[in-house]
């Protein structure tokens, strides 16, 4: 059985079509890459699969281990063992790092019918995961994501993923904007937690990321659908040659050019 | 304006008799002060939104109210409510119903010789040379109705003295409740508190209701600071959702002292908080902090006046709202600086959170400065909870209520984190978060309720 499930998708926000018949199917221990263009969707569908209320579904069907996903809230989603790395992570000035993180993972060990985990508990959990992303311990007692770097947030959304140990995680250009050191901390964070009881669907604009984290498939999303699919060569050749195809005309072709 | 005949027919009444059974009614300083504020209560009468600083309040609900003055006495508490109202390592605490102390309530428990803690009503009798020189002396009469009410009236209420250099860092804790029931009783309750210099003291005031009902506390303190005196001083108003609470904070900072004032206000239907600083000598330090948290039809105003005497001074107001349903909330911040008040630092935030399309906030700063080497800042934010942090939140599988509970305390937090770290702090944090946690199961309920109502309207569309 397909993990992730995805038939012909289409999503809507302001009455406009983003998605547009969307099929994808990935399998527990697989690692997808979906590339497009800016606009094509690619972060629709990664804010679809997290249950964001602003966006219409008119057609189509999701199937998460089995389950409706899109009959789902955020938080069953996620409960469910579906993560999304946000390409923006939000700051909540007033909540700590750490009080965030626990809370986080006692909702779902909660859903899960496993025993909350007190302070004493979860304190050495966050330091061996803070360890593995390189994150300066004083953050955890920061509000998140207040004031922190760029790098900084892009890796704390790596480690709550590493804390809340998802089914599949949905990865949003977590690289975008990162140096090297930091891409290479953050690609080393999702490797470490491939295996095959999980799944990876990582969005990106770059095929950089692709050094460091090997694709088993790729996927070129161009206005709303899956145009072409194949094995990690197919991100080679995309940054070789671009995607193929015009970019939609009110995003300028600045970047069809590449 | 004068104060229609009816209206003020049971206050004369009620005056004639209070003045002939009022402790220290032989005292002739203490007789004209109650009756100078009487006569000016007389000629202003209750206040109407035509006047400035009450635009955004009507206090017709208690104008029109036909109050009794409590008998002493009368009521009593249980064991239950008591210990609900228990401040973990406070240094004692007096319990007062009606604005009456009652001795068997409360525990005076170990204070040093250094601080004197007593009911007023006693200390009229016993010790009224050692009051003269402060009550009554701060609180304006003569522009706010309410103030000269209380001082008319004014009976008992809490006595705290401090000697000079002592410090006490366990907090007093001053319990006021109200009995409620049918029928509507008016206290005024009326403390002092003397911090001489160079003294440390924590008063923590609460106001609870024993039972729902209409009742009205006019409550009035006095804090006098020091020279290099520090005076932390909270509010906390958790009266029952049909009562009236105006409370007035009147503070004379001496040179060099430093005063926090913390107000919590989460209770009553209509509410005014006036807080009122005076930073009488040089280099004196004000926090004004504050948090309102309304729903229902609750009204809560917060009327802050900041008056900047003496030179190099710093005064700081912080309050944030948060209000739900049919609530509304005003923070009216307004700051003199004297003349000779050179080298001010003024700052002045209002944050406000509104949960729902129906509450309102009115926002007003009023400076007025008449030195002029000064820094005065002020600001107002009006907004709602963020959808991208709920969204975030919830993202994480934490569930839509717990979120927006999350955020409502994030957002309150910067109301706490600004007071000290202690025994009163840890008091008002978990007030608070008791509070928010109603307030979001409230929201969570109403909002079922509402989805009920529209299923069974569209059914009976259907049907039609």
């Amino acid at each position: 059985m397909n993990l992730l499930e995805i038939k012909n998708l289409h999503a809507k926000v302001d009455n406009r079509e983003i998605l547009k018949g969307l099929n994808l199917s990935i399998r527990s221990g697989e690692l997808h890459s979906i590339m497009g263009p800016n606009g094509s969707g690619k972060s629709t569908l990664a804010q679809v699969l997290a249950r964001r209320e602003s966006y219409e579904i008119t057609q189509g069907e999701v199937l998460f281990n089995g389950k409706d996903l899109l009959a789902m809230k955020p938080e069953e989603a996620a409960c469910e063992g579906l993560f999304l790395a946000f390409q923006y992570p939000v700051e909540i000035p007033g909540i700590t790092n750490a009080y965030f993180l626990r809370s986080a993972l006692n909702a779902v060990r909660k859903y899960r019918g496993e025993d909350e985990m007190d302070a004493m508990d979860f304190l050495p959990l966050l330091r061996e995961k803070s360890k593995l992303l390189q994150m300066d311990e004083k953050l955890m007692n920061r509000s998140v994501n207040e004031a922190f770097s760029g790098g900084e947030k892009k890796r704390n959304e790596i480690l709550q993923m590493a804390v809340l140990a998802p089914r599949l995680a949905i990865l949003d250009e977590t690289d975008s904007g990162l140096d090297i050191d930091a891409l290479r901390i953050v690609a080393a964070g999702v490797n470490a937690m491939r295996g095959p009881d999980r799944a990876f669907l990582v969005v990106t604009h770059y095929q950089r990321l692709l050094n460091y984290i090997v694709p088993d498939r790729v996927h070129v999303l161009v206005d709303g659908k899956i145009v072409r699919s194949g094995g990690p060569e197919l991100a080679l050749e995309l940054e070789s040659t671009g995607y193929g195809v015009p970019e939609p005309a009110a995003r300028g072709g600045a970047q069809a050019a590449r | 304006m004068i104060a229609s005949a009816e209206q003020l027919q049971p206050y004369l009444e009620s005056f004639a008799a209070f003045a002939k059974s009022a402790p220290g009614r032989d005292l002739a300083w203490l007789r004209s002060l109650r009756e100078e504020a009487f006569a000016r209560f007389c000629e202003m009468g209750f206040p109407t939104t035509r006047a400035e600083d009450w635009r955004f309040t009507s206090v017709s609900a208690i104008a029109q109210t036909r109050f009794r003055l409590p008998r002493r006495g009368a009521a009593s508490v249980s064991a239950e409510t008591l210990a609900a109202c228990q401040v973990p390592g406070a240094a004692c605490r007096l319990v007062f119903i009606d604005g009456s102390f009652i001795s068997h309530l409360s525990d005076s428990g170990k204070l040093p010789e250094s601080v004197r803690v007593a009911n007023l009503a006693a200390e009229i009798e016993s010790h009224p040379r050692e009051l003269e020189p402060h009550l009554g002396r701060y609180l304006n009469i003569q522009r706010d109705a309410f103030a000269s009410l209380n001082t008319a009236f004014l009976e008992d209420g809490a006595y705290i003295r401090i000697r000079p250099g002592a410090a006490l860092a366990a907090p007093i804790h001053l319990l006021f409740l109200s009995t409620g029931g049918s029928e509507p009783l008016a206290s005024h309750p009326r403390n002092l508190i003397v911090a001489e210099a160079g003294s440390e003291i924590t008063v923590i005031e609460e106001y609870a209701s024993l039972a729902p009902g209409v009742a009205l506390c006019n409550t009035a303190t006095e804090i006098v600071a020091g020279d290099n005196a520090v005076v932390t001083h909270y509010m906390i108003e958790r009266e029952d959702v049909q009562s009236f609470n105006v409370s007035t904070l009147r503070i004379q900072q001496g040179q060099d002292a430093n005063v926090a004032s913390h107000s919590i206000l989460a209770g009553g239907a209509i509410v005014r908080n006036n807080v009122h600083p005076v930073l009488a000598g040089q280099g004196g330090e004000c926090l004004i902090n504050g948090l309102f948290i309304g729903s229902g039809r609750q009204h809560l105003d917060n009327y802050m006046l900041v008056e900047h005497a003496s030179p190099h001074c710093g005064s700081r107001q912080f309050y944030n709202g948060i209000l739900d349903q049919h609530a509304h909330g005003v923070f009216h911040g307004r700051i003199i600086v004297h003349k000779d008040a050179q080298k001010t630092d003024a700052k002045q935030t209002n944050r406000n959170l509104l949960l729902s399309d129906d509450a309102q906030v009115d926002t007003k700063p009023q400076l007025e400065i008449y030195a002029d080497d000064v820094k005065c800042t002020h600001g107002a934010t009006i907004g709602q909870i963020e959808e991208n942090a709920l969204f975030y939140l919830r993202s994480r599988g934490i569930d839509e209520a717990s979120a927006r509970r999350l955020l409502l305390l994030a957002f309150a937090s910067e109301c706490v984190e600004r007071m000290k770290e202690g025994p009163a702090r840890t008091y008002a944090e978990q007030f608070i978060h008791g509070r928010l946690f109603a307030t979001t199961r409230a929201a969570r309920e109403s909002a079922a309720s509402a989805a009920v109502a529209a299923a069974a309207s569209a059914n009976g569309e259907e049907r039609g």
